[in-house]
């Protein structure tokens, strides 16, 4: 892909090579909810959204990790791309501390979330633009890769003008990987990217993430609920359960050390509770169609 | 080219970024602004209709009828820039491009003062077309109008306000649910103490030293005299505006810094609030 934003140009000087490219310690992140049952006025209680996490991410890996509705996954992401202020633990990028440098890690992760989420009334190119000025990208320089950057995802160049509200979600999700690539980061933070999209889509999708691997110098950190989709994708496989890391290494290994022959089962054998494949955030069931 | 020079480059493409978007966004409400022009035009009518009613000598009336008018448009222009400011946050939650927006590497500064120079720009127009479009209405006349030298001290008011907006901005971050609706309210306090509609002399003694600190007291008081006697940029106006607008955005950026953290410890920094 011949896009790169100016600010790639500092980026050599931001990385440490020596470090990996996540490297996450104790990391705890506890919410504060009221119990629904209890009532309205009940007192909040805490939630441990992610308890003492460790696990380290090499740089090129690509890394899934699995989990349930409300297990910590996007609560993991979010930390990561700065959202976030943990409440103990350290997470570094390339070295940097996500706490301390968010400037620097900032130009060094994208992320695409389950919902595509652009500015409605605006078109992908627009919406592509004004997310690329954020990173440096002039007019002339976005003029040129913001058509590249789509045809790429397989976007159809004769609906770049259209409104983003007039697309399927299928569609809007590509232009959303097209937002996160088209700022050249080293990091990729994927939750959820293929959660209710029809088939064809999800294949296309999870295609795209492996060309993205194979011609960038991208880590990419992969929270799913999907197993399929995280054998097929990742090198390692990790599961988190009610904000723990119950392991992370590759999808053999997970396999021989519970005795078992597929995910669900290691998931089954790791929890005693049967793997529920929920529809993560989204407010809705509905496939997403990506030519619609 | 230096990391510096870098930094400083992609910031002000950011900057850019921001008024390129909101453009956008005018360019497609358009027939909604056009809406709310009506409206504004309307409301501001029934304030400047006021003068007519009070039966007044016609010089008299016509002055009554120019101060009430620059209140009003100075309250529209006003409100203008609150919205911009608390929508920051409230309609890219909306949206959901929050956590994107937040997450990028744009410099907090940069991002809220690219909101705010949006803001001032398109108030200063819808501010002029309302204006003139009242004047032109109720018939008033400003034969001795100084429209330059009030325009630079709307100018230099904006600055101010701009500041002030961002402290209200952090409102959407700290309550999702009512924190736009603040911004409102903050604007509206403004104004009181401010004299919008009538001389700070009239108010009670310690509402007058609150005005002291409103950027409004200054661009009110300034505009009507520049209008209605002609008057160019006062040195009494322009000091407090100065120094206003110097202390103004630090401290606005400082408290959105808190509401920020405070957002990113409780987890509000999301689309759903």
């Amino acid at each position: 892909m011949s896009t790169e934003a100016p600010s790639t140009i500092d980026l050599a000087s931001r990385l440490d090579r020596q470090a990996p490219a996540v490297e996450v310690r104790d990391l705890r992140k506890t919410f504060r909810r009221r119990d629904r049952k209890a009532g309205r006025f009940a007192r909040k209680r805490p939630w441990p959204a992610l308890d003492d996490v460790t696990f380290t991410i090499a740089r090129g890996e690509c890394v899934a990790i699995l989990g349930q509705n409300g297990s910590g996954k996007s609560t993991l992401v979010r930390l990561l791309s700065t959202l976030l202020i943990s409440d103990g633990g350290k997470a570094r990028v390339f070295g940097h501390d996500v706490d301390r440098e968010a400037s620097t890690i900032r130009r060094l992760v994208n992320r695409v979330s389950v919902e595509a989420s652009f500015f409605k009334k605006m078109s992908a190119s627009e919406n592509l633009s004004y997310a690329a000025r954020f990173y440096g990208m002039t007019p002339r320089q976005t003029r040129t890769g913001v058509p590249e950057i789509l045809t790429e995802v397989g976007f159809p160049a004769d609906r770049r003008g259209e409104a983003m509200e007039n697309l399927s979600r299928g569609m809007q999700q590509k232009v959303a990987l097209a937002r996160a690539l088209l700022t050249s980061p080293v990091l990729l933070l994927l939750d959820e990217p293929t959660t209710g999209l029809d088939p064809r889509s999800k294949l296309e999708v999870q295609e795209f993430i492996r060309r993205v691997r194979a011609e960038h110098d991208a880590t990419i950190l992969l929270c799913t609920h999907d197993m399929a989709e995280a054998e097929t994708l990742a090198d390692r496989i990790g599961l988190l359960d009610r904000g723990r890391l119950l392991f992370l290494e590759p999808v053999e290994d997970v396999k021989r050390r519970f005795g078992v022959e597929t995910l669900e089962q290691a998931f089954f054998a790791a929890t005693g509770r049967e793997f529920v494949a929920e529809e993560g955030d989204r407010e809705d069931d509905e496939y997403r169609e990506v030519f619609g | 080219m230096s990391e510096f020079a870098l930094e400083t480059r992609n910031q002000l493409v950011g900057l850019f970024g921001i008024v390129e978007r909101n453009m956008y966004l005018t360019k497609r409400y358009f027939v909604w602004d056009l809406a709310f022009m009506v409206w504004t035009i309307a409301n501001t009518l029934t304030i400047v209709f006021i003068a007519r009613a009070a039966h007044l000598p016609p010089e008299k009336e016509n002055t009554l009828a120019t101060v009430l008018l620059v209140g009003a448009t100075i309250w529209a222009f006003l409100g203008i820039i609150f919205e911009f400011m608390t929508e920051t946050v409230a309609w890219e939650r909306w949206e959901g491009t929050i956590e994107y927006t937040f997450m990028a590497p744009l410099s907090r500064l940069v991002h809220l003062f690219g909101q705010g120079a949006y803001a001032v720009l398109y108030g200063l127009i819808r501010a002029t077309i309302l204006f003139f479009a009242v004047a032109a209405f109720i018939g008033i006349h400003m034969p001795n109008a100084n429209f330059g030298a009030a325009l630079a001290l709307l100018a230099l008011a904006s600055i101010s306000f701009i500041g002030v907006g961002i402290m209200t901005s952090v409102l959407p971050l700290i309550s999702p649910e009512k924190g736009a609706q603040l911004g409102f309210v903050c604007q509206g306090v403004m104004l009181v103490v401010s004299g919008v509609y009538y001389p700070v002399t009239v108010m009670p003694e310690w509402m007058q030293w609150i005005a002291k600190f409103s950027p409004a007291t200054y661009a009110l008081r300034g505009c009507r005299h520049s209008i209605i006697n002609g008057t160019g940029l006062v040195w009494a106006d322009v000091w407090p505006l100065l120094i206003i607008a110097v202390l103004a955005t630090p401290i606005g950026l400082a408290v959105f810094r808190v509401g920020e953290r405070h957002a990113k410890r409780h987890g509000k920094l999301k689309r759903s609030g």
